[in-house]
């Protein structure tokens, strides 16, 4: 693993709240036990991505999908995600779906501006705030 | 508005996907990732933090005290198969004063203690038994 960078790392007030969410009411969680969870998720995610990565190259593509991830999942000995992962994903695509049409209704009164097209998201911020999910119509492409 | 698949927030997953992008980009090999995939690496990834707490928080010693600490983390770090990934990053803690013993020992049987690495953790908030870092 590189170095750890800001980037790297996810933010302290998400990864709060989700541990206490978690957790009953009234545990305390210390400074280090939240830093030390915060580090292990951003590990997941590597090993989550190189795992699925695997998987993508053995179908001989160059971008990571949804089975990608799913299959790393299990890889990992993390099958009891599988299926809450599914439901979410159903539930994020007729999100996106809905808000592509959204969009289109949107642009018809528009008059033809060019607001969204496929975007790298690097202009995000990059702080702790928590941010509302990329509306990404089509796949990434790295340039 | 999305459904509430994961307690507490009525947004789908909280943690930001920009963010969880530039960390699956630092791995050399991923050329481009789907945004389906970008979604469900997010939100596997607060499923992970839930089941890690959980699951230290059950089988820890800090249950005993209603917290969850460090120890509890390592500990299941070391115990549990499934999170042994986490091994290196989460090593077990002993006082500095037991480590110098097991320093001056090894010298004395003549093996040679070659990779041990001095860190200091920033954040020492636990009880005062916690003063170095032993890989494991």
């Amino acid at each position: 693993m590189a170095e750890r960078p800001e980037d790297l790392n996810l933010p302290n007030a998400v990864i709060t709240r989700i541990i206490k969410e978690a957790l009953p009411d009234g545990v305390n969680i210390s400074k280090e036990a939240r830093s030390a969870i915060s580090r292990a998720a951003s590990v997941f995610v590597l090993y989550a991505t190189s795992c699925a990565n695997n998987f993508a190259m053995k179908g001989k593509r160059k971008t990571l999908n949804a089975g990608d991830v799913l299959s790393a999942m299990e890889e990992m000995e993390f099958q009891r995600f599988v299926a809450p992962l599914k439901e979410s994903l159903e539930v994020y695509r007729r999100e996106q779906k809905g808000k592509k049409e959204a969009r289109k209704d949107k642009d018809k009164k528009a008059d033809s501006e060019e607001q969204d097209k496929s975007r790298e998201e690097e202009n995000d911020d990059d702080d702790e705030r928590m941010e509302e999910e990329e509306p990404n119509e089509e796949e990434e492409v790295d340039n | 508005m999305a459904a509430r698949l994961s307690g507490g927030e009525n947004r789908l997953v909280s943690l930001p996907l920009s963010r969880i992008r530039v960390i699956m980009k630092s791995s050399p090999e991923v050329s481009s990732i789907n945004q389906d995939a970008l979604f469900l690496t997010a939100k596997a990834t607060e499923l992970f933090v839930q089941y890690l707490a959980t699951y230290s928080y059950k089988h820890g010693r800090g249950k005993e005290k209603s917290a969850l600490t460090y120890s509890d983390l390592s500990h299941t770090a070391e115990e549990c198969e499934t999170f042994q990934f986490l091994a290196d990053i989460l090593p077990k803690k002993i006082l500095a004063s037991k480590y110098l013993k097991m320093l001056e020992k090894e010298k004395r049987d003549g093996a040679v203690g070659g990779d041990d690495e001095d860190e200091e953790e920033e954040d020492d908030d636990e009880d005062e038994s916690v003063e170095e870092d032993v890989g494991s």
